[in-house]
């Protein structure tokens, strides 16, 4: 780990957001715009069963009847839902089963995110399900997981050999009419990855969806369902790039994940979408919902969240903690940067007894970039013995960001133990001069720093990926102290 | 090693040190001593490349260059090390990634390899045992939740682990007791070789009893007002600072 600090450090020669290119794959564009036509359209394009579009069709009259929620503390301008292009996939997508069936432009993207497809490139114990604008173009290692049970694939493979298990999970965390992105994105929702996970089996490696919006004018709007069944356990991780453009791109994604009896679900994300340049322009508006439920006793969901990228994040990690001794948990990282805007937290909702969550949010703030914590801690009347720890800490690095933390509790039970710490600090001039009288530059200090300051949450990350995360909090950062 | 030529700085426009000169020869200990508020730890600032110093008039040169021109953390690699009056925390950084980072920058700057981690480890081994320091400190995370005593220990570790040409110790003693006075004197005493230069800024007397100085200045209201051999660092601690003050405030009225 130390090693590879090392090299990070020394890798990295310039902020530049890195995966700012765009490919060019032939696509298959549908006309921008949303009406209900245009949901039909998305059906039809990926054949979807009666009881699906059913389920579209009444999301989006749902939808036409709500307003966007003006509660953040972000400042978003309007958004214009007649200019998105609702579904684009790269064109000619025969059965996937071998790599060298896939576009060769597409490949290339992925080999230069670092997301190879061929299974023997990859980092061994890693499955991937790569998704680009609206369609899963290939998982990985889906044979070798099949045979101890585990289906992981894309969620429109799932709605066609899995409607059962679709059908019965598919809204039963988040409804569709849970809030207006959730709404939006029950009606128009594309692709993601879908993942089952059989009684008693521990998965053997790292699943992974990684999402690369390309087209321009585009909306991504991905759905990811989790099941882990009783008694298995299944680490998950999810990626996110996009290319810098002008325009802002909409982002509105929905995660839900069921826990059954002794399950036990790691759910981790990277989230590096394009931010915007240092003007503020362009950037990806990021407004995900994602909620776990912990169903059955013992269960445990823990969310770890790296968020340096998108113009505005919008995203609240929530875990029902419905079986009794059930834990949730929550660790994030969010950096905002240049004219980044973040409102993020957690919702916490105990219901059974003897439950536990812990809360770990650290906000980094640079240049003009404000950064919320908002995060609930609800315990209902039957929750006897919940105990929730929250900490939340705030950096903030120069005089022209912002760092604001809005923890609300309601608690309906005598015997709850809540406990909320937060800090809030500067990067001191004391501590970047004491690192450079060692001999290490103030851009290096800064990662060194902030690295140190995160440690707690990267440490919770797969091993690969908190190597990532450390080099990204790093380029995020750079040229953030004059 | 190093010139000192009619330095003067202020901060925040008080005008601090009103003209220090000063020779630092290789292999040569010196002592800075005076009392409270007389520009000790300025000119200590002053020589690290603190930004909040402005030196407004006067040269130094180390090794030949002029040191003024330099970022503070080019002067570090260049082989000024400062041991710091009250070291820094760091929260969550390691020691071990903290003075791997540092290590490696030095060696950069002179065109080598970074060291691999085990020949790394077995440096901090070695040296944490030269200055006698509990091997558990470099586990914690930098400075964090030291004792005094620990942070001044620390910073003696570091310097055992860059090996500066120039080491710049900034009131290393206060607050230490005698047991720590003594592995922060030895490690001072072990690092010193031919080629290499101290500057010991200190109110006390007693460090000097562990580190023997080649040289004593006295610093009083921001100019070396005294300078002599060890001998002078006794006398101070027998009379005490007054008759400085007094033997200036006589001259400036002769």
């Amino acid at each position: 780990m130390e090693k590879d600090q090392d090299k990070i450090l020394s890798d990295v020669t310039t902020g530049e957001y890195k995966y700012g290119f765009y490919s060019d794959i032939e696509m298959d564009r549908i006309p921008k715009g949303l009406s209900e036509e245009v949901v039909r359209i998305i059906s039809a394009k990926k054949k979807e069963p009666e009881w699906l579009l059913d389920f579209r069709l009444k999301s989006y009259r749902h939808w036409l009847t709500m307003k966007m929620p003006t509660w953040a503390n972000l400042k978003i301008a309007p958004i214009n839902y007649q200019e998105i292009i609702f579904y684009a996939a790269p064109k000619e997508r025969k059965n996937l089963n071998n790599v060298d069936d896939i576009d060769p432009e597409l490949k290339k993207t992925f080999d230069k995110l670092g997301i190879p497809l061929e299974e023997q490139k990859h980092l061994a114990g890693v499955a991937v399900d790569a998704v680009i604008d609206s369609v899963s173009v290939k998982t990985t290692f889906k044979e070798t997981l099949a045979e101890m049970g585990i289906i992981f694939c894309s969620f429109s493979d799932a709605v066609k050999e899995y409607p059962d298990l679709v059908k019965r999970y598919m809204g039963s965390v988040v409804p569709y009419t849970d809030n207006f992105f959730a709404t939006l994105n029950s009606a128009v929702f594309s692709d993601g990855s879908f993942c089952y996970i059989p009684k008693g089996v521990r998965c053997p490696m790292e699943l992974s969806t990684y999402f690369r919006i390309n087209s321009a004018n585009t909306g991504q709007f991905e759905r990811t369902l989790l099941i882990a069944d009783e008694e298995s356990y299944v680490s998950y991780l999810e990626g996110c790039t996009a290319p810098s453009r002008d325009e802002n791109q909409l982002h509105a994604a929905i995660v839900e994940i069921v826990a059954e009896k002794n399950a036990e679900v790691k759910y981790s994300t990277v989230q590096n979408w394009y931010p915007g340049d240092k003007e503020g322009k362009g950037g990806v508006f990021n407004f995900v919902t994602k909620r776990g439920m912990c169903k059955g006793e013992n269960s445990k969901i823990s969310w770890t969240q790296i968020e340096t990228g998108s113009a505005i994040t919008w995203k609240y990690p929530s875990c029902i903690l419905r079986g009794d001794n059930s834990t949730g948990e929550f660790y994030s990282v969010a950096v905002t940067n240049n004219y980044q805007q973040a409102d993020t937290g957690t919702k916490m909702t105990h219901i059974g007894k003897n439950t536990k969550s812990t809360i770990v949010s650290k906000g980094i703030s640079a240049g003009h970039g404000q950064n919320s914590y908002r995060g609930l801690v609800k315990v209902l009347k039957n929750a006897s013995n919940a105990r929730n720890y929250s900490q939340c800490d705030s950096l903030l690095l120069g005089d022209k960001c912002g760092a604001h933390t809005f923890p609300y509790l309601e608690v309906d039970n005598q015997t709850a133990i809540v406990e909320h710490e937060a800090t809030t600090s500067k990067i001191g001039e004391d501590q970047i001069f004491y690192c450079n009288q060692r001999g290490i530059s103030t851009e290096d200090a800064i990662g060194l720093i902030v690295n140190g300051y995160a440690r707690e949450v990267i440490n919770k990350l797969p091993m690969e990926f908190a190597v990532e995360a450390q080099k990204l909090l790093q380029i995020s950062l750079e040229g953030s102290v004059g | 090693m190093l010139i000192i030529n009619n330095l003067k700085a202020s901060i925040e426009g008080k005008s601090i040190l009103k003209g220090i000169s000063l020779e630092v020869k290789p292999g040569e200990i010196h002592a800075i001593m005076g009392p409270n508020g007389s520009g000790k730890s300025t000119l200590a600032a002053v020589l690290a490349g603190r930004e909040f110093v402005e030196v407004t008039e006067g040269t130094v040169s180390y090794l030949g260059k002029n040191l003024l021109e330099m970022a503070a953390e080019d002067r570090a690699k260049e082989g000024i090390f400062l041991g710091f009056q009250y070291p820094i925390e760091i929260p969550g950084v390691s020691m071990v990634n903290f003075m791997k980072t540092a290590v490696n920058e030095h060696r950069k700057h002179k065109g080598l390899e970074p060291l691999s981690a085990s020949d790394f480890l077995k440096m901090m081994r070695d040296k944490k045992e030269l200055v006698e320091i509990d091997s558990k400190l470099a586990n914690r995370s930098v400075n964090e939740g030291f004792s005094g005593g620990e942070k001044k220990k620390n910073e003696i570790f570091q310097m055992a682990m860059l090996e500066p040409k120039l080491a710049i110790l900034d009131e290393t003693d206060s607050g230490l007791d005698i047991d720590a006075l003594r592995i922060v004197a030895n490690g001072v005493n072990k690092l010193k070789r031919p080629d290499n230069s101290f500057i010991v800024i200190t109110h006390y007397q007693r460090l000097l009893d562990y580190i023997i100085p080649d040289v004593v200045h006295v610093l009083y209201d921001g100019r070396i007002v005294k300078t002599a051999g060890k001998e002078l660092a006794i006398e101070l601690e027998e009379k005490g600072y007054d008759w400085i003050k007094k033997e200036v405030e006589n001259n400036v009225i002769a």
